[in-house]
């Protein structure tokens, strides 16, 4: 007789959950890794059409940390996983830009260059900037009561410029901040770290490198992966997960279950909960365009890994007031301004992708006439707005493609298609239920090396030791 | 096992959590933590590995005594002596 009874069963084959998947199939469990979805990686993925390669998701892994170093999550996870540290051949960036009117502060994977950057255009402000630095290095992370701080208000208490307070939120939170307007303090010295001084790196190949890795191993250890199997519910019997119901009717048990579907999606697969706090949910969500280019980037003048671009002296983190999309600010991101090793050149084509704040209720409500012409209208008007900061590279543009919140929403599941899903995070991963609990980005890390720091520590902490 | 075997065998534990670290010159005496920057979760994983190679059991209370090569082989040597190298 066949059994369907699993140690633990992973929702999810995004980052976090095929990490942690490897984790407790290294370790003997029957693990079940399911994916709603054909395919794997959940945001962060990839495609193929017209012959070319696209990556969705990535722009830039963040925390990167040279070979050989011993702390960082970087090295956390290649040990943890078993990887080494050549397996996901990451490539460094180029340098990269904070672009406000009138002024950019570059920086790349030396904080001296951001730290000269601001000791030019700020000069009183540097010694504050080393006081922010000193304080981050101190900074304990994953303690919910100081994780929740704001971030302005501390920001407010260091620097006296607020111009500078701006620039530096602008990258950090649209690399990770699931709040408009203001930000978690913890969040913001997980972002700090992972972009400023840690850094941006890209394997030559993308993302898809990463995820065919996980994927390997998984299965190389036994692990279940089963596509297309979307989760209908989580049968829940007096406060204990029983295992779950697929789409198609199929029951699979579990001693235990690890989602990463969301805070508010799981919570809305319980079969026991009537009530759910949607008030956690993210509002914030993206549309991206993608322009390939008859050349390299650069040859269009475009040099930089990363531009984040805000068009005031106040840095706009909210969904659209009216509209679609607010492209007042935007991040343009190159995949091949990096510095890829000699062996493997440059990219087969020039790339350019551009991310701009969009409104999730108006997207979903257009028709498909509609939406057709409202990803073309969008994709003119952020490439528009791109243009005052960065050389206009659209005379070169040979061809296009947009993403929109209801392609985010199809792939990740989350309400509102928010990229960085719920507001309030849950550090310790718990739920209501005692052998359900939760990883990726609703449990605090994001990113693509967060999120896979996130399902090994969560698949550690309650799907490991419990059985030592 | 022999003090000597379980040793190889620690050795092999750390290469596979840490295939990017030369441990030819590892110090006996001095702490893994001082000199591999191993982090709680390393421990835990040197802990899983032993379960799993060897079915030998580690209470919570005395990963202390994995602090270093030499304290690590002293503890286990009670509990390995009966194990034949495979």
């Amino acid at each position: 007789m066949s059994t369907t009874e699993y140690d633990t069963i992973i929702i999810g084959a995004g980052m976090s959950g095929l990490a942690a998947g490897i984790r407790l199939a290294h370790y003997d469990q029957r693990v079940c890794v399911l994916e709603k979805h054909y395919t794997i990686g959940g945001l962060n993925s990839f495609y193929r059409i017209n012959g070319r390669n696209y990556d969705v998701g990535l722009h830039a892994m963040t925390n990167f940390t040279e070979k050989g170093a011993k702390k960082g999550p970087l090295a956390r996870l290649l040990k943890q996983l078993r990887f080494r540290w050549d397996d996901f051949q990451l490539a460094p960036q180029a340098g990269s830009a904070v672009a406000f009117p009138h002024i950019q502060l570059n920086f790349n994977n030396d904080i001296q260059l951001l730290r000269s950057e601001i000791a030019t255009h700020f000069p009183t402000q540097i010694d504050r900037f080393d006081r922010l630095l000193s304080e981050l290095i101190e900074y304990d992370d994953l303690k919910q009561e100081d994780f929740e701080i704001s971030t302005r208000q501390v920001l407010g208490g260091i620097f006296a410029d607020p111009l500078l307070i701006e620039m530096l939120l602008c990258p950090l939170m649209w690399y990770g901040n699931a709040r408009q307007d203001d930000m978690d303090y913890g969040q913001f010295c997980i972002m700090f770290r992972s972009i400023f001084l840690e850094g941006f790196a890209r394997p030559f190949k993308g993302v898809r490198l990463i995820l065919k890795n996980l994927v390997r191993r998984f299965r190389e250890l036994g692990g279940h992966l089963k596509l297309r199997s979307g989760v209908e519910r989580i049968d829940v019997d007096s406060g204990h997960a029983m295992g779950v119901t697929l789409e198609d009717g199929t029951q699979l048990t579990a001693k235990r279950i690890l989602s990463s579907a969301g805070v508010v999606e799981t919570m809305r697969l319980c079969s026991d909960s009537s009530v759910v706090d949607v008030d956690r949910t993210g509002e914030l969500t993206f549309i991206e365009s993608i322009s390939v280019l008859d050349c390299q980037p650069k040859k269009a003048g475009f040099d930089k890994t990363i531009v984040f671009f805000n068009d005031s002296d106040k840095f706009h983190w909210h969904q659209p007031e009216s509209d679609l999309c607010d492209v007042r600010t935007g991040v343009l991101c190159s995949p091949n301004n990096y510095l890829y090793g000699d062996t493997e050149g440059e990219l087969e084509a020039g790339f350019i992708r551009q991310t701009s704040i969009a409104h999730f209720g108006r997207w979903m409500e257009l028709d498909e006439r509609a939406y057709r012409q409202q990803k073309m209208r969008w994709y003119d008007l952020s490439t528009q707005a791109a243009a005052q900061f960065v050389p206009d590279f659209r005379r070169h543009v040979i061809d296009t493609d947009v993403f929109t919140p209801k392609t985010i929403r199809r792939f990740t599941s989350h309400d509102n298609g928010a990229v960085y899903g719920a507001t309030k995070k849950q550090l310790d991963g718990t739920t209501h239920l005692d052998n359900l609990y939760l990883c990726g980005t609703d449990q605090g890390f994001v990113g693509i090396v967060g999120a896979i720091v996130s399902g090994i520590s969560m698949a550690n902490q309650h799907c490991l030791r419990s059985d030592l | 096992m022999t003090p000597a075997e379980i040793r190889d065998e620690i050795l092999d534990i750390l290469s596979e959590i840490a295939p990017d670290e030369d441990l030819s010159d590892l110090e006996d005496a001095k702490s893994f933590r001082e000199q591999m920057e191993l982090d709680s979760m390393d421990f835990l994983d040197i802990v899983m590995e032993l379960r799993k190679r060897h079915r030998v059991q580690i209470p919570e209370d005395e990963y202390t005594n994995l602090a270093s090569m030499a304290s690590t082989v002293s503890y286990l040597e009670p509990k390995m002596k009966d194990i034949i190298k495979a």
